[in-house]
């Protein structure tokens, strides 16, 4: 299993979304998934199962299959709240 | 004896192997097993020498840019763009950028440790950027060795805390808490943009996210896309101007103008998604790294995080933004042309995501007035700095990019001009005074 957050030039907020999941993912005490981060310009169907983008460049990767759209990056309970329920869809939980 | 001390001077001499030797002491620190120790070890060991290659791409498109730009209009032209600049200046300055950033990210923790300001920078790419340029600039100042790292650092580390505690009053507005902070080196044209928008803003002030603004620009955020597509412009225009006869002569080998340009064009664009995968895999331990240090440390922090948490706020004013600050962009271009000086090309890149974040505070303080003014202000700013540290960064000023965001125009030519009027002692003063006043425990009324 491998999630993969996605933003603009993929250096500085799909990092911090990254490092976010695997908190997350702790906490939930998920194991076996791996999370990393990317450009929206590498990124393509392939590379992961699920992927995590912004509201904001949610149009720029429909093409990218499963697709977890995040309203606000900062908010954690968002986030633990949506990693929550794909774990629980995926069996990881 | 002399064989040991040569070979160990000839290892921290390789960036790559220092970076490479930093990013091991942070994995061991966390105490990784040893499977991660290695991976990350040795990614970050390749992800050095990736930014390198993608520089010598890079270099092969910038080098006949200038020269058309020389030709078809007697001045430089420069296209300032951050991921360009840091890995030209990486050839010569690496070892002392990788060095600078270690130590500027303990200043950062010392900083918010034993002073008010509560900020860890975690934006990892604009800290190695910035680390870059000082590295360039107290070298130019005269600098070198110890003292050289010693300034820089402490520089870094007053930057990486300054950025974002200038723009909290306006993050405050923004976000409605006091729990993260922007950490973006181009906080001065965000928080000019907040002052200008308080300005502008008539009794009624209508917020942007009240009118019906068309989407689908979408792509623009696709950074491959959008440098390549204004690199063909650009290339285009020059080329255009430089006329084919001396672009088949002298740099295309024959090959017709405007095919040359267009593949130069996308070599550019080529060179800088290789440095990025490269920067990616340089910053894959660091940042977590320094993290999770400095959450244990640091335990009211507050984190600086990436422009684009912003973004959401506002998703208008990010479009308004843009285009103000690209128009102001264009003027700047024309004034610069009338005068005579060096002529700043308007990076869509740049204009983009600090153009948007100008839009979104102009926003907050002043509505759509405050967005469309605010990121014009930012556009010239980002246009005009600039042109001033260029000539505060030696040999680099010559290479027809540049670093494209305020702070660094700011941090820049504050340093660099110190050294030019009063030597390098002067920094080091400067430095200490910085420091000393951060270190008041001082509560503004507001924030009590």
């Amino acid at each position: 299993m491998k999630f993969l957050a996605v933003c603009g030039s993929g250096l500085g907020t799909s990092f911090m979304v990254e490092m976010n999941i695997k908190q997350v993912l702790e906490e939930l005490g998920v194991t076996g998934v791996e999370v990393s981060h990317s450009d929206l310009s590498s990124a393509s169907p392939g590379d992961a199962d699920v992927f995590f983008l912004a509201k904001d460049i949610a149009e720029g990767g429909e093409h990218l299959g499963e697709v977890v759209v995040l309203d606000n990056i900062i908010d954690m309970d968002e986030l633990k709240e949506k990693v929550t329920k794909v774990a629980e869809e995926k069996n990881l939980i | 004896m002399n064989n040991v001390l040569a070979t160990l001077i000839d290892i921290l001499s390789q960036p790559a192997i220092l970076v490479a030797l930093i990013a091991l002491i942070g994995l061991l620190a966390q105490r990784k097993n040893l499977s991660d120790t290695m991976k990350g070890t040795t990614k970050t060991f390749v992800g050095f020498l990736v930014i390198a290659a993608g520089a010598g791409i890079l270099e092969t498109s910038l080098v006949p840019f200038g020269d058309m730009f020389q030709e078809a209009f007697n001045v430089s032209g420069v296209v300032p763009n951050n991921e360009a600049i840091v890995a030209l200046a990486l050839n010569e300055y690496g070892s002392n950028t990788a060095l600078i950033m270690f130590f500027g990210m303990i200043v950062n923790i010392l900083i918010a440790r034993f002073t008010r300001f509560k900020y860890i920078f975690l934006t990892g790419h604009h800290t190695l950027y910035m680390a870059c340029m000082l590295a360039v600039i107290m070298a130019v100042a005269g600098f070198n060795t110890v003292p050289l790292i010693a300034a820089g650092s402490v520089a870094l580390g007053i930057i990486m805390t300054l950025s974002p505690a200038i723009l909290q009053p306006f993050m405050r507005k923004l976000t409605g808490n006091d729990n993260v902070a922007l950490g973006h080196f181009s906080a001065v044209g965000y928080a000019l943009s907040g002052l200008v928008g308080k300005a502008v803003k008539g009794k009624e002030s209508t917020s942007t996210e009240k009118i019906d603004f068309p989407k689908g620009l979408g792509f623009l955020r696709d950074s491959t896309v959008s440098i390549a597509l204004t690199m063909v412009v650009m290339y285009f225009v020059v080329a255009l101007a430089a006329g084919p006869a001396f672009i088949e002569a002298e740099l295309s080998d024959d090959t017709n103008y405007l095919v040359f340009s267009l593949i130069q064009a996308g070599n550019f664009a080529a060179g800088v998604f290789i440095i990025l995968a490269g920067v990616r895999l340089v910053l894959a331990e660091i940042v977590p790294a320094f993290k999770g240090i400095s959450t244990k440390l640091v335990p009211n922090a507050k984190p600086a995080l990436d422009v684009p948490i912003v973004f959401t706020y506002a998703p208008n004013a990010v479009l308004i933004g843009f285009f103000s600050s690209f128009v102001g962009g264009l003027f700047s271009m024309i004034i610069m042309a009338v005068v005579g000086s060096t002529i700043i090309l308007p990076g869509v890149v740049p204009h983009f995501f600090t153009g948007a974040a100008a839009g979104v505070f102009g926003n907050a303080t002043g509505g759509v007035k405050g967005a469309v003014a605010g990121s014009f202000v930012n556009g010239i700013i980002i246009s005009f700095l600039p042109v001033f540290l260029l000539p505060v960064l030696g040999d680099l000023g010559f290479a027809n990019t540049t670093f494209s965001d305020a702070d660094f125009g700011v941090g820049g030519i504050f340093f660099g001009t110190l050294a030019n009027y009063a030597g390098p002692m002067a920094i080091v003063i400067s430095l200490v005074v910085i420091l000393v006043l951060m270190a008041i425990p001082f509560r503004s009324k507001k924030s009590a």
